[in-house]
């Protein structure tokens, strides 16, 4: 049985010997390369648009809003952000006016000389800040969406409580930092304009240029390319990417390569939403949880995009793992002149769970308990309700996961030593901190029912077995995940299956590969489509191995040149209920649950915090692949370690400014501890042989362990990430002189 | 821009072409000779994903100047020796790939050059070769496998 292997990827040896063939690996003849000439302000209106003389514009395909041939929005929930500038700028870089050349020489030098001319306008630059009228841009507000989660009676409960913490919590943007930057190339086949590139959801391309040239979804083939790294950063904002480039190819009858360069890619791309939370939490005098009031915003940047879902998120992760009676959630995402911000790995989780798990902290302090005490007596038990009334059917004892967790990172004894190593150490400090926490598996609420995902999985006659979806490889390993999924479910050799290259024209749509929900839905669909497959050629589907693969073969002697095509359609599981008006019920099928353990060193000399230890312990189902799953976790720890310690976004009129590899610092291998893994597997009946999501979960929990542990080592209460050297210099100079 | 012509050893083969004289290493290789393995990922020397050997010494082909490569040797992961490559992929080495390259041309150098392979702390010596998607540690068990050498002490025996 293959499920539970831990297989080397199937596409890894190409990739390491750099045989794969990326987005910018492709020439095609006759090819031209485009460019984007950009805004170049917050907001403003468009006055003129300059061609410098000096250049032969005759030689240039040259597009603009004026060229697309449907509407000028990029699909996403409101349609609200243009392909390319009419007349009003919303952002500093948003896409103005496109250019393409047979030279990328001559182009660069071009984009150089095109000068767009504005009157602007106020801009907004901070969530946060009162608003004067003329800033006003969406709705009467600029509030994008608004989102309340009631349980109880807060309000009563506060009057009488023993114990009342509050605190205010900072989050930061984070840039995704893929290796392989954005990039399409596009191109005429057949009278049908194809675009292939680096993305996480065909579909959605698929959909946004359907809009933006309004045809039908025939009229367009949309290919993933090998994708060098996603994290979100590919889920909505290639298809901008894809309406450009299919525009030029259009307009020029050539196909046309539009791929950014490192600058262009950081300072025009999305990032993670900055978030703001503040947290009101009643207490009894053991520490038990009697009340939480949570304010969530979040700066959704200049156009709507994806920040509602991004909100919706946070606001339901907002109370974490914990039980409490008595809760109110308000969460609200706003407009300012920033490039929209999007999906990042976590998409609003880790913003809301820092601001809980640095909270849990704060409170244990403030009643002098252990935060693993307070914690314990709050983890969801069997029976509990989460926020929405969600009951806690799961399996996962969770206060015997955090204990597990520290003693793996022999806890006791680390606090101890440090006591004594801090007491007498001249300037290195230690500290080790904690995070519990969860992370919803697939779509929200009634999200996979709107979906409605479709997958197929086809045997040929000489036995081989392809797996139709259109989940895109970005790394995470799905090609070999899934592949290992439909062989286990027949009972085949794992290298007699493959997961075909989505592909519209030939995948069904399976739904984005996003949130968490490529092996625990779509592989469901996968393993459910192996299963009608099997009934076609048997008659039942308990079958599998020799007798699966002779059913097979029988088929086809009796349907010469017949194709054997099993499918699976997302059907709702009958005791899930979501109420996406109350923002009540089953908010997600389920969770993964963790518990992480970080250790710090401090040095009080230039203010650089190292993580020293990292112990990441989660529940996640059934491991598919259980060497995939670690590095899955490693590589979303050692992002979440970026965002806590390294990754400083530094915005200039809105947009990021530090728009290279040499001034936005993501961890290198010397940054980094060796990442403990342990996986505890409990099964569940909503993904394949039990799995469940895990691809966000690391996320969330690196953050506010780490803080936690340098909170723990200073003895301070610092509340923001990144906490970069400058920002602990600034907290401790501070708290010396106030 | 000017023509030059640039004759040099491109994994074990003498290839000659006309390039612009201002083009970087890594242009010419993936550009002119269409070895599209080299990958680029920031362009200023910061990430490793270009990286290539030069004359055995691994450089980040973004910041070589084409020309310097006249009458020297360059090789590229796609001349990486396949039982490397099978044990960084069994140590799941690569994830997305775009950085795997890179990583693949330091391993060879440090097979190449034992005498630095016993001496330096492998997750320090790893630094130059950025990572989005392992947290490092499947590179570093890839590289370890490689170097098939178990008995090293390095910063990954973890804290005292």
């Amino acid at each position: 049985m293959s499920v539970g292997d831990s297989l080397p990827r199937i596409d890894g040896i190409d990739k390491l010997g750099g045989r794969t063939r990326y987005v910018d690996d492709i020439a095609m003849p006759g090819m031209l390369h485009a460019g984007t000439v950009r805004a170049p302000v917050a907001r403003g209106v468009v006055k003129k648009i300059r061609f410098d003389p000096g250049v032969n514009w005759d030689k240039f395909v040259i597009a603009d809003h004026k060229d697309l041939p449907g509407e000028n929005v990029v699909a996403t929930i409101q349609n609200d952000m243009p392909a390319l500038v009419d007349r009003e700028i919303r952002y500093k870089h948003e896409p103005v006016l496109l250019l393409a050349h047979r030279s990328i020489r001559k182009l660069r030098e071009a984009l150089a000389a095109v000068r767009v001319e504005v009157e602007a306008l106020p801009a907004v630059a901070d969530p946060l800040a009162p608003l004067a009228p003329e800033q006003v841009q969406h709705g009467d507000d600029n509030v994008f969406k608004r989102i309340d989660i009631r349980k109880g009676d807060p309000a009563a409960v506060f009057r009488d409580a023993p114990h009342v913490v509050e605190g205010l919590y900072y989050t930061g943007a984070q840039e995704h930092l893929y290796i392989e930057p954005n990039g399409v190339i596009s191109y005429f086949e057949a009278g049908r304009l194809v675009v292939a590139g680096s993305m996480q959801c065909p579909y959605y391309m698929l959909d946004a240029l359907t809009r933006a040239f309004g045809r039908t979804r025939e009229s367009f083939r949309v290919i993933q390319l090998p994708t060098g790294g996603g994290f979100g950063g590919k889920e909505e904002f290639p298809s901008i990417l894809a309406i450009h480039a299919a525009l030029l190819a259009e307009k020029s009858g050539a196909p046309v390569k539009l791929v950014y360069d490192r600058v262009e890619d950081m300072a025009a791309s999305t990032k993670r939403h900055p978030g703001v939370v503040k947290h009101r939490t009643a207490l009894d005098r053991d520490g038990k949880l009697l009340a939480m009031e949570i304010d969530v915003v979040l700066d959704g940047g200049a156009y709507v995009t994806l920040s509602p879902v991004v909100l919706s998120r946070g606001a339901l992760h907002a109370c974490g793992a914990y039980s409490c009676d008595n809760v109110h959630v308000h969460a609200e995402a706003r407009l300012t002149n920033s490039p929209p911000y999007g999906a990042f790995r976590g998409f609003g989780a880790p913003q809301t769970i820092f601001a809980l798990e640095r909270h849990m902290d704060v409170a244990a302090g403030k009643l002098g308990l252990k935060p693993e005490e307070l914690r314990r007596c709050n983890l969801l038990k069997p029976g509990d309700t989460m926020a929405t009334g969600q009951v806690y059917r799961e399996k996962t004892d969770l206060a015997a996961l955090l204990d597990r967790a520290l003693t793996y990172a022999g806890y006791e004894t680390k606090r101890r030593e440090h006591e004594v190593f801090n007491s007498t150490h001249p300037y290195l400090r230690r500290g080790v901190g904690m995070a519990s926490f969860m992370h919803g598996a697939g779509f929200t609420g009634g999200g996979e029912v709107y979906l409605a995902s479709e997958v197929e999985v086809e045997a040929a006659a000489d036995g081989s077995i392809n797996v139709l979806t259109a989940q895109c490889d970005m790394g995470q390993g799905c090609d070999t995940t899934l592949a290992q999924v439909a062989a286990d479910r027949l009972g085949v050799a794992v290298d007699a299956v493959k997961a075909v290259r989505p592909d519209t024209s030939i995948v069904p749509n399976s739904g984005p590969t996003v949130a968490s929900r490529t092996i625990m839905v779509v592989g469901k669909l996968v393993s459910r489509a192996c299963g009608d497959l099997l009934r076609q050629v048997a008659g039942r589907d308990d079958i599998s191995g020799e007798k699966a693969i002779a059913a097979i073969r029988a088929w086809h002697d009796g349907n010469p040149g017949g194709r054997l095509i099993g499918r699976a359609k997302y059907a709702k599981p009958v005791e899930l209920d979501w109420d996406e008006d109350a923002y009540q019920g089953d908010a997600y099928a389920t969770y993964g649950w963790a518990s992480y353990v970080a250790e710090i060193e401090v040095d009080l000399r230039t203010y650089v915090v190292r993580a020293v230890d990292f112990v990441a312990l989660q529940e996640v189902g059934k491991t598919v692949n259980p060497a995939i799953a670690a590095g899955q976790i490693q590589g979303g720890v050692a992002q979440g370690i970026g965002w806590a310690l390294y990754e400083s976004v530094a915005l200039e009129d809105g947009a990021m400014s530090n728009t290279q590899m040499t001034n936005y610092v993501i961890p290198c291998c010397g940054d980094l501890p060796p990442i403990r893994v342990y996986f505890e597997e409990q099964p569940s009946q909503y993904g394949p042989r039990g799995a469940k999501g895990i691809g966000e979960l690391p996320m969330d929990g690196p953050a506010p362990a780490i803080v936690n542990a340098v909170c723990q080592a200073l003895k301070i209460n610092v509340n923001e990430t990144p906490l970069t050297p400058e920002r602990l210099m600034e907290h401790l100079e501070f708290a010396d002189h106030g | 821009m000017d023509k030059i012509e640039v004759t040099f050893t491109l994994n074990e083969v003498e290839v000659t072409r006309s390039i612009a004289a201002d083009s970087r290493l890594l242009d010419l290789l993936r550009y002119e000779c269409g070895e599209t393995g080299t990958k680029e990922g920031c362009g200023e020397g910061e990430c490793g994903a270009c990286c290539v050997l030069l004359d055995g010494l691994p450089v980040n082909s973004c910041l070589v100047p084409a020309f310097q490569v006249c009458g020297r040797s360059v090789h590229t992961a796609e001349s990486a020796r396949p039982t490397d490559l099978e044990k960084l992929n069994a140590s799941g080495t690569a994830q997305c790939g775009a950085c795997s390259p890179g990583v693949v041309m330091v391993t060879r150098f440090l097979t190449q050059n034992p005498d630095v392979a016993r001496d330096v702390d492998l997750r320090q010596f790893m630094s130059g070769n950025l990572c989005r998607c392992t947290g490092y540690d499947g590179i570093l068990e890839g590289v370890k496998s490689v170097l098939g050498d178990h008995e090293r002490i390095d910063s990954d025996e973890g804290p005292a």
